[in-house]
């Protein structure tokens, strides 16, 4: 009796990291083994045994729907996370100077964050529409060849997404780099105030390197983010007009329950793996790294 | 993986209602007086914050000003206006009248939908996201970071890649489509976040308070029900808003996994919006909009201070 009550003590911890267990090995690992399968396979509506080795990514890269959710996605990227530092940067900066109302600006900053993005997407679908939306309003105004009509043209419609995006996103960026801020040793201003180093120079110089855990840790967030970009595209454009603002998750997703191509779909759905394994290698090197050390 | 950024000093600087002064940074004098005098500098300063603010706001105002406008006065333009014949018609269309695909019975069904998509959802998590953290820090199984280095590197994974084989698997489990296949589905998808924000916390608790309560010949459910469980409150409220917010803005998950008869507020508010034909209520879908949101915004203005700590220590969620 009290040898059995032991070995249940003992084995109480794996016992309860069990579910935790399972969803790492079966739910992640297992999922994404098994889609890495079916990448390899020719299967349509069902997976299918049929090997038919790297063919699915030839097709895949053949698609020119693909190659050009690829091409969107990168342009996105680069734009979403560029403006996403610069705001978010440049907000914390400014806060940072002691204004009157800090509290109030960061909720304001802030809020769209709490918003999800399918009501990011169709607030700014609507801001957008031309004629009703915000280019009706400044015509009204008195500017009549005012027109922005980017979410209706598909040379410009990929634009429109980043504005959106950023709009919920620059707020996060501002509270971490403000956090970062205000973690920097003060002496560093008294010293730069004696050499007359002007302040925008120390920013620039001194303090934006300083906060480069900070930035690391943003641009994790924000690349992972770009990645994963579904919804607001869902909500604001649906991939449109035509497939002009398609992105590689929604690619995805209308060949697995639209299109009936899942052997294309998981072919996708790898290659989406791989820049995010790129990006998380630097991170379990340096935590490797750090822990032998 | 831990981010890096010390999360009393997040706290100190974002939380609304903290102030600087309070915060243990001194100031530097010069920087102080330069509060008083209004140089252009300052000006500068003040105008760039005030056009930020106006372009954040900017959305949120036109949300609410258009849902109290009839149709006829969004034609005739000016959506920065305010409404001129207010009217709560375009709240009650969209409460309980608007279409959402085959019924037209607004979308309080998905709100209910959501409700009952987060309750469990929220609570099963943050139970499972506590004993991780809690073995995890005090107990350390072998084998233990491996699968925690999995868990979370599967947060930074886009869902499309597991999304399949667990939908095959759950159709074979015969509970594709239902409310417990999307309970499990965010329990699967929130677990890294709740794990890690209980880990860390657990962390920080002094082991000695552990190692006391084993000598006293605690086990592992009585260490963890008696001693941490008591003491885990602040860090409980920082998960229940975090996921919470997350499950209720969840939109991709609702879509594949709930089924026609749980579909979250979400996908109903899409459905209304982009898949219904005809002239489109601008301002019943901007009053749907402010409803689906209500509940994540609510939550991040009444709470402000713990939603700013759980975006310290939940920000790998992305």
């Amino acid at each position: 009796m009290a040898h059995a009550s032991r070995t249940l003590a003992r084995i109480a911890p794996h016992a309860a990291l069990l579910p935790m267990a399972l969803t790492a090995i079966v739910c992640y690992l297992g999922a994404a083994l098994w889609t890495l399968r079916i990448s390899l396979t020719g299967s349509r509506t069902f997976p299918s045994g049929r090997y038919i080795g790297l063919a699915q990514y030839g097709r895949l890269f053949d698609n020119e729907r693909w190659m050009l959710s690829l091409h969107n996605l990168a342009l996105y990227g680069v734009l979403f996370i560029a403006a996403c530092l610069v705001i978010g940067f440049l907000l914390a900066v400014f806060i940072d100077q002691r204004v009157r109302g800090e509290g109030l600006l960061r909720t304001v900053f802030l809020y769209p964050y709490a918003m999800s993005f399918v009501a990011t997407g169709l607030v700014w679908q609507w801001l957008l529409t031309p004629g009703d939306g915000i280019d009706g309003a400044v015509r009204a105004l008195g500017f009549p060849g005012v027109e922005f009509d980017w979410i209706v043209r598909q040379d410009m419609v990929i634009y429109t997404v980043v504005i959106a995006t950023v709009w919920q996103a620059a707020g996060l960026v501002m509270a971490l780099m403000l956090a970062g801020l205000r973690g920097i040793d003060p002496d560093i201003w008294k010293a730069a105030r004696l050499d007359g180093i002007p302040p925008w120079r120390v920013y620039t110089r001194i303090v934006l390197p300083m906060l480069w855990p900070t930035v690391a840790t943003v641009l994790l967030l924000l690349s992972t983010a770009v990645v994963k970009l579904y919804d607001a595209v869902a909500a604001m454009t649906q991939g449109g007009p035509g497939t002009a603002s398609e992105v590689p998750t929604k690619f995805i997703m209308d060949h697995l329950f639209l299109r009936s191509n899942v052997g294309l779909a998981s072919a996708g759905a790898v290659v989406l793996l791989l820049p995010v394994l790129a990006l998380l290698a630097p991170y379990a090197y340096a935590r490797s790294r750090k822990e032998t050390a | 993986m831990t981010p890096p950024i010390h999360q009393a000093a997040l706290e100190r600087s974002i939380a609304p209602g903290t102030l600087r002064a309070a915060a243990a940074v001194p100031e530097p004098s010069a920087r102080k007086r330069a509060r008083r005098r209004l140089t252009p500098a300052r000006i500068g300063i003040y105008a760039f914050l005030l056009m930020a603010a106006a372009f954040f706001l900017l959305p949120l105002y036109v949300m609410i000003v258009t849902s109290f406008k009839p149709m006829d006065e969004i034609r005739q333009g000016g959506i920065l206006a305010l409404p001129v014949r207010f009217t709560l018609e375009p709240w009650r269309q969209a409460w309980s009248g608007v279409c959402t695909g085959a019924a037209c019975e607004g979308i309080r069904g998905g709100f209910w939908n959501s409700v009952r998509i987060t309750v469990p959802s929220t609570l099963l998590t943050i139970a499972l996201g506590a004993v991780n953290g809690y073995a995890l820090s005090f107990w350390r199984p072998r084998g233990a970071g491996i699968l925690f280095a999995i868990l979370l590197a599967g947060a930074f994974v886009p869902v499309q890649v597991m999304i399949y084989p667990l939908v095959r698997v759950m159709a074979l489990a015969g509970i594709f489509g239902s409310l417990p296949a999307i309970v499990l589905v965010h329990i699967v998808f929130g677990m890294p976040v709740m794990t890690l924000l209980f880990r860390n916390y657990y962390c920080n608790l002094p082991h000695e308070l552990f190692q006391a309560a084993r000598i006293d010949g605690g086990g592992f459910w009585r260490i963890f029900l008696q001693v941490m469980l008591p003491m885990s409150l602040p860090v409980i409220v920082v998960a229940a808003i975090m996921q919470v917010t997350g499950v209720w803005n969840d939109y991709i998950l609702g879509l594949v996994f709930a089924g026609r008869d749980n579909l979250p507020m979400t996908v109903e508010l899409n459905n209304v919006i982009n898949t219904t034909t005809g002239t489109r209520q601008y301002n019943v879908n901007m009053a749907a909009t402010i409803l689906t949101a209500l509940l994540p915004l609510a939550l991040y203005f009444f709470s402000g201070r713990w939603f700013v700590r759980g975006i310290a220590a939940g920000a790998v969620k992305g």
